[in-house]
C-alpha cells in the first residue's frame, strides 16, 4: 500500500447518462479516485446517489446504448476501459476484475450445477477443463469456507443457504484470481450473522490474495470495518473522500456529517409492569404440515412458531430479534389473526382464537401491522387516499365523505406527508415515503397495538432513523404498544423496551431490553449481538451458515 | 439512479375532457384526478385517440342509421298537418277520400306507390328524405340492371345501352346506389351502415356480458385457490375441450336464430377466454403484501377481490378485451357468412360477405363488406391498445 506507486484502478471524471427519449438523467456527476493494489475502497451513500452505478460502469455492464459516459477515464494497469473495444473489455470482466452482486437468491443460475458456473469461468479465461478445472474448484470452494466441497460440486443454487450462495458468488468472482473484485452490496440481502461471516471471508481472501477491493455498501458500520479509503456518494457526486479514520473522526462535509449521525437515537419505550397486558399469548404454535405419498398423509410438521407465549404491556415495545426462518413474521402474523395457529391469543381481555374473519373484524381496527417492504405493501392502483381511507370504509362505513377525508389528511399529516399527495399514486413516491403511507393507513384507525415487521429494514440509514423517529413520536402521542420484528439489532436497541429472541420458532431468550444488552445470557444471543453490533463472528456451530 | 423525485412531478394543467372515456372509472364515477390523468395519457396516444374519435363519430351516425337510410321520408307536409313517417306508420287512408277504393288502409308505402306520391303531391304535401331512401331491407324497384347492380356512378355508357333493351331502369331515372345493390336488389350503403351498428352493439354486448363472467369466475378460483379452483379448472378444461364450432353449427339449427340467442350461443363459450387470465393475475396477487394489509384492516373477501386485486388484474383484462371485442364481432360475421346467424333479412355483415364470395362479378360486394369489417377491427384494437396503455401507472411519466 505504498502512496508512490501508481494506482491499481484510477478513475477519472467519470459521468454516467441515462438517455431515455427525450428525458435525460445524469446518475454519476465526475467523479474521481484510485485504488491501489490490495487496497479496500468503499462507495458508501443511499440508495439513487449511484454507487452501483458507479461500480458497474468500471466494468461496463451498463445497459448501453441507453446509458453513455459523457466525459470520464477509467484507468486499469494503463487501459482506458472506457475505450476498450467490447472483445477486450470481455477478457477483462471476470479475469481481473470481477463482481459480486447483492442478491444472492438470483446471481447464479438456477438450471446450473455449482461445478457447471465455476467451470464455464475456468474454461473462458484459463482454458481449464475436465480434472483440472474440478481440482481447482474444489480448491476455490474450500478457500470460500464452503463444507465438504467434493459433494457440493454437483448442488444446484437452491440446496444452498443464502450464506453459502454468496460464498459460492465468491468463489465465482475469485476463480481467475482477479487484481480487483468489486462487491455490490455483497451483505445486504444476508442475515447479520452470515453477514459479518461473509466480511471476514473476504477480508481473509483479501489478505490472503492481494487482490483491490472497490465495496459498495449504505452501511458506515460496514465501511469502518473492511475498508482503508472511503468515497461519500450522495446524488452522483463524491462529496467526500479520504482514509476511514479520517472522515470518521473528522468529516468535512454536511452529508457525510448527516450520514455518521444518522445512527437511531436509542430511546426506548419505558417498561411499564402496572400497565394492563395488551396482548397475550400462552404456546403459541404455527405448524405447516408436511403431506406425502398417495394419501398425502402427514408425516411431519414444520413448526414455524413453536410454543411461544408473550404478555405485552400497555405502552410497552416489544423486540422480538432473530435471524432469518426464526419465525418472527410468523408470529406476528398469527398474533393478529392473519394465519391460523394453534393456542389462546388474548387482545385486551377477548379471547381472539377461534372467532371467525367476521368476528375478528371489530378487533382488527385496534391491531394493525406494518409491512417490511413498502414497495409491496401498497397497491398499485389505488391512490394515496384510497388506501388510507380503507380502514374507516371498513369500520366505519357510515362515516360522511368530508369527515373520512378530513381524518385521511390528518393522518397523513401525522406521518409527515402533504395532504395534498393524496391523489398520488404510491410508485411516485420514495421508499420512505412509502413506508410513511402504509403508516398513514394505521394511524387513521387510531389503533392501540400495532405490529411492525421490519419497517426500516428495506430503507437507507438517512430514513431509517427519521422513521424509527416517527415511530416514537407516535407511541408517545397515542400511548400504542408496539410489537417490533426486526433483524437489524441497531433499530431495535432504539425502540424495544424488552427483548425476545427466536431461533428456530422457539424462544431463546427474553427479557428487559436494557438488561438483555447489557449481559444477553445463551450462546446465541452472545453471537447475535456480536455480529450486528461489532460485525464479529462467532465460534461455529452457534449461528446459521 | 432513481432520479424521479416524488415532490418534482409537475402537476400538469388538466383539460377538461369532451369525448367519452371508454375505460371505465374504477371506484368512482365522478373524474378523479386519476382518471383526469388516464385520460391524459389516452390521448397522447394519438392513433388510439383519431381512432376513438372516427369510432365514436361512425358509432353515433350508425346509431342513428334511420335518419341516413331509410325508406320513408323523415318529415311530411300533406294538407297544413305535419307527419313522421320516418317513426309512425300512417295507413294509406289517411291521404286520400274517404272510400277511395285504391287505398286498402294498409301501412302508406311513400316511395314506391305511385299513387299515393300523386295525392300528396296534388295537395301541394312535401317530404324531407333521409340522404339515402333505403333502409337495409328496402328492394330497389327500378334497378339499371339484373341484380346485384353496379353502383350507379360507376355505369358506362355500354351498361345503360343494356338497360333501355333490357327493360330496366334508364340510368338517369333509376335509384342512386353509392355502392350498387346486392344480389336481393337491397342497397348496399344502408346495409353497411346498418350492419355496422348490430355487429358493433353485438360485440359490446358479449364482450361485457362474457367479461363480466369470466373476471368473476376467474376471480374467485384465483382468490380462494385449493379445492375450488381445483374444480372449477377441471370443469372448464372439459368445457373449452368441446368442438366450439360443431356445437354453435348444432346450436343455431335448432334454435331459431335472433339477436339474444345468438349472444346466448356465443356468451356459452366466450366466457372462458377471460378465466385464465384473471385467475393467474389474482393467484399471483393474493400474496401481496398489501392484501395482508387490508386482511389486516378487516377488510372482507369481496371487497378486497374487487377493490384491490381487480384493478390490478384490470390491465391484463383490458390487453384482452379489444381481442375479444373483435373477436365476437368476427364470429358473428363468421357464422352470418355461413348463412347459420342472424336470420334472413337481418342486415349483417357476414351475409354481405357471402354475397360478395357468390358474385364474383361483382366486386362492390366484397370490398364494401372486407372494407367495413377490416376498417372496424382495426379501429377498436387501435382503441383498445390506448385504452391498456392508459390504465398502466407506469407508463404515467415517461
Amino acid at each position: 500500500m505504498s502512496e508512490t506507486s501508481t494506482p491499481l484502478l484510477s478513475v477519472r471524471d467519470l459521468s454516467v447518462k441515462f438517455c431515455q427519449g427525450r428525458s435525460e438523467t445524469l446518475a454519476v456527476d465526475r467523479i474521481s479516485f484510485d485504488i491501489r493494489k490490495g487496497e479496500t475502497v468503499a462507495l458508501v451513500g443511499e440508495s439513487g446517489s449511484g454507487k452501483s452505478c458507479a461500480a458497474l460502469s468500471v466494468m461496463r455492464l451498463l445497459p448501453y446504448p441507453i446509458a453513455q459516459h459523457p466525459c470520464g477515464q477509467v484507468i486499469f494497469k494503463g487501459q482506458d476501459l472506457i475505450a476498450l473495444p467490447e472483445s477486450g473489455m470481455r477478457r477483462v470482466r471476470g479475469d481481473d476484475i470481477s463482481i459480486i452482486f447483492q442478491e444472492p437468491m438470483t446471481s447464479l443460475n438456477p438450471l446450473h450445477t455449482i461445478e457447471k458456473q465455476i467451470g464455464e469461468i475456468l474454461a473462458i479465461h484459463r482454458g481449464i477443463t475436465g480434472p483440472a478445472a474440478r481440482k481447482r474448484i474444489i480448491e476455490l470452494l474450500t478457500e470460500v469456507g464452503i463444507p465438504e466441497p467434493e459433494t457440493r460440486l454437483g448442488s444446484y443454487p437452491h440446496q444452498l443457504s443464502g450464506g453459502q450462495r454468496q460464498r459460492v458468488m465468491i468463489a465465482l468472482a475469485l476463480a481467475n484470481e482477479p487484481d480487483l473484485l468489486i462487491a455490490d452490496e455483497p451483505t445486504t440481502a444476508l442475515d447479520v450473522t452470515v453477514q459479518a461471516q461473509i466480511l471476514k471471508l473476504l477480508k481473509d481472501l483479501q489478505g490472503r490474495l492481494g487482490m483491490a477491493m472497490l465495496f459498495i455498501t449504505h452501511d458506515l458500520g460496514i465501511v469502518r470495518k473492511v475498508a482503508d479509503k472511503v468515497c461519500v456518494m450522495t446524488q452522483g457526486k463524491i462529496v467526500e473522500q479520504g482514509p476511514v479514520e479520517q472522515v470518521y473522526t473528522n468529516p468535512q462535509h454536511p452529508y457525510t456529517r448527516q450520514l455518521l449521525g444518522a445512527e437511531p437515537k436509542k430511546d426506548p419505550a419505558p417498561l411499564n409492569p402496572d400497565a394492563p397486558i395488551m396482548v397475550q399469548t400462552d404456546d403459541l404454535k404455527v405448524w405447516f404440515p408436511v403431506k406425502r405419498g398417495v394419501l398425502r398423509h402427514t408425516i411431519g410438521h414444520i413448526k414455524a412458531v413453536d410454543g411461544v407465549s408473550i404478555a405485552l404491556r400497555k405502552g410497552e415495545t416489544l423486540g422480538v430479534v432473530g435471524e432469518s426462518g426464526s419465525g418472527k413474521t410468523t408470529l406476528g402474523l398469527a398474533i393478529l389473526r392473519l394465519i391460523s395457529s394453534d393456542g389462546p391469543i388474548v387482545f385486551m381481555g377477548n379471547q381472539l382464537q377461534g372467532l371467525r374473519f367476521k368476528a375478528m373484524r371489530p378487533f382488527r381496527h385496534n391491531m394493525q401491522i406494518v409491512f417490511q417492504d413498502p414497495y409491496g405493501s401498497l397497491s398499485p392502483r389505488m391512490s394515496v387516499e384510497d388506501i388510507v381511507e380503507e380502514g374507516l370504509l371498513v369500520h366505519h362505513p357510515d362515516m360522511p365523505r368530508e369527515e373520512r377525508e378530513q381524518r385521511v389528511i390528518r393522518a397523513l399529516t401525522v406521518v409527515g406527508l402533504e395532504p395534498a399527495t393524496r391523489f398520488r399514486y404510491p410508485h411516485e413516491f420514495s421508499g420512505g415515503q412509502r413506508q410513511r403511507i402504509a403508516m398513514a393507513r394505521v394511524a387513521v384507525l387510531q389503533p392501540t397495538f400495532v405490529v411492525l415487521d421490519e419497517p426500516t429494514s428495506a430503507l437507507d440509514m438517512l430514513i431509517q432513523s427519521q422513521i424509527v423517529a416517527l415511530l416514537r413520536d407516535l407511541q408517545r402521542q397515542h400511548d400504542l404498544t408496539y410489537m417490533f420484528i426486526s433483524h437489524d439489532l441497531k433499530v431495535v436497541a432504539a425502540l424495544a423496551s424488552r427483548l425476545m429472541v427466536m431461533r428456530h420458532g422457539k424462544v431463546v431468550e427474553e427479557g428487559a431490553a436494557a438488561d438483555l444488552f447489557a449481559a444477553p445470557k445463551t450462546e446465541y444471543t452472545r453471537a447475535l449481538f456480536a455480529a450486528a453490533f461489532n460485525l464479529e463472528t462467532a465460534a461455529t456451530g452457534v449461528v446459521s451458515e | 439512479m432513481d432520479a424521479r423525485n416524488p415532490d418534482s412531478v409537475a402537476e400538469t394543467p388538466f383539460t377538461t375532457p369532451t369525448g367519452p372515456i371508454l375505460a371505465p372509472a374504477a371506484g368512482s364515477f365522478s373524474l378523479s384526478p386519476i382518471n383526469r390523468r388516464r385520460w391524459e395519457n389516452f390521448k397522447r396516444n394519438r392513433r388510439g385517440y383519431a381512432a376513438l374519435w372516427i369510432f365514436m363519430v361512425l358509432f353515433v351516425i350508425s346509431l342513428f342509421a334511420e335518419f341516413i337510410a331509410n325508406d320513408k321520408p323523415l318529415y311530411l307536409r300533406f294538407d297544413g298537418k305535419s307527419y313522421f313517417p320516418a317513426f309512425i306508420t300512417y295507413a294509406d287512408t289517411e291521404f286520400g277520400e274517404k272510400g277511395d277504393p285504391n287505398l286498402m288502409g294498409t301501412a302508406a308505402d311513400f316511395r314506391d306507390d305511385p299513387y299515393i306520391r300523386e295525392l300528396i303531391a296534388k295537395k301541394d304535401g312535401w317530404m324531407i328524405w333521409p340522404p339515402i331512401p333505403f333502409r337495409y331491407d328496402t328492394r330497389i324497384s327500378n334497378p339499371p340492371s339484373a341484380f346485384p347492380s353496379k353502383p350507379t356512378w360507376a355505369l358506362s355508357a355500354e351498361d345503360c345501352e343494356k338497360a333501355a333493351k333490357g327493360g330496366f331502369a334508364k340510368c338517369g331515372e333509376a335509384d342512386y346506389n353509392w355502392l350498387g345493390t346486392d344480389q336481393q336488389g337491397r342497397d348496399v350503403v344502408a346495409r353497411v351502415i346498418y350492419g355496422f351498428r348490430l355487429s358493433v352493439l353485438f360485440g359490446l354486448a358479449l364482450t361485457l356480458v362474457s367479461s363480466i363472467i369470466g373476471v368473476v369466475a376467474g376471480a374467485v378460483q384465483g382468490y380462494f385457490g385449493g379445492w375450488i379452483d381445483l374444480m372449477f379448472q377441471r370443469v372448464i378444461e372439459i368445457w373449452t375441450a368441446i368442438p366450439e364450432l360443431y356445437v354453435l353449427l348444432i346450436l343455431s339449427r335448432v334454435l331459431t336464430p335472433g339477436f339474444f340467442v345468438l349472444l346466448g350461443i356465443l356468451l356459452l363459450f366466450s366466457w372462458v377466454r377471460l378465466v385464465g387470465l384473471v385467475r393467474a393475475e389474482f393467484l399471483r396477487g393474493r400474496n401481496f403484501e398489501y392484501i395482508q394489509a387490508a386482511r389486516a384492516l378487516g377488510v372482507s373477501n369481496v371487497r378486497i377481490m374487487f377493490r384491490h386485486l381487480l384493478p390490478n388484474a384490470m390491465v391484463a383484462t383490458m390487453t384482452f378485451l379489444p381481442f375479444i371485442l373483435s373477436g365476437s364481432v368476427m364470429t358473428l360475421t363468421a357464422l352470418d357468412f355461413l348463412g347459420l346467424g342472424l336470420p334472413p333479412g337481418s342486415p349483417s355483415l357476414g351475409e354481405l360477405l357471402g354475397e360478395g364470395k357468390e358474385n364474383t362479378t361483382a366486386p362492390w360486394l366484397g370490398l364494401s363488406g372486407f372494407f367495413t369489417v377490416a376498417i372496424m377491427l382495426s379501429l377498436l384494437i387501435f382503441i383498445g391498445e390506448a385504452v391498456r396503455d392508459a390504465f398502466d401507472p407506469r407508463k404515467a411519466f415517461r
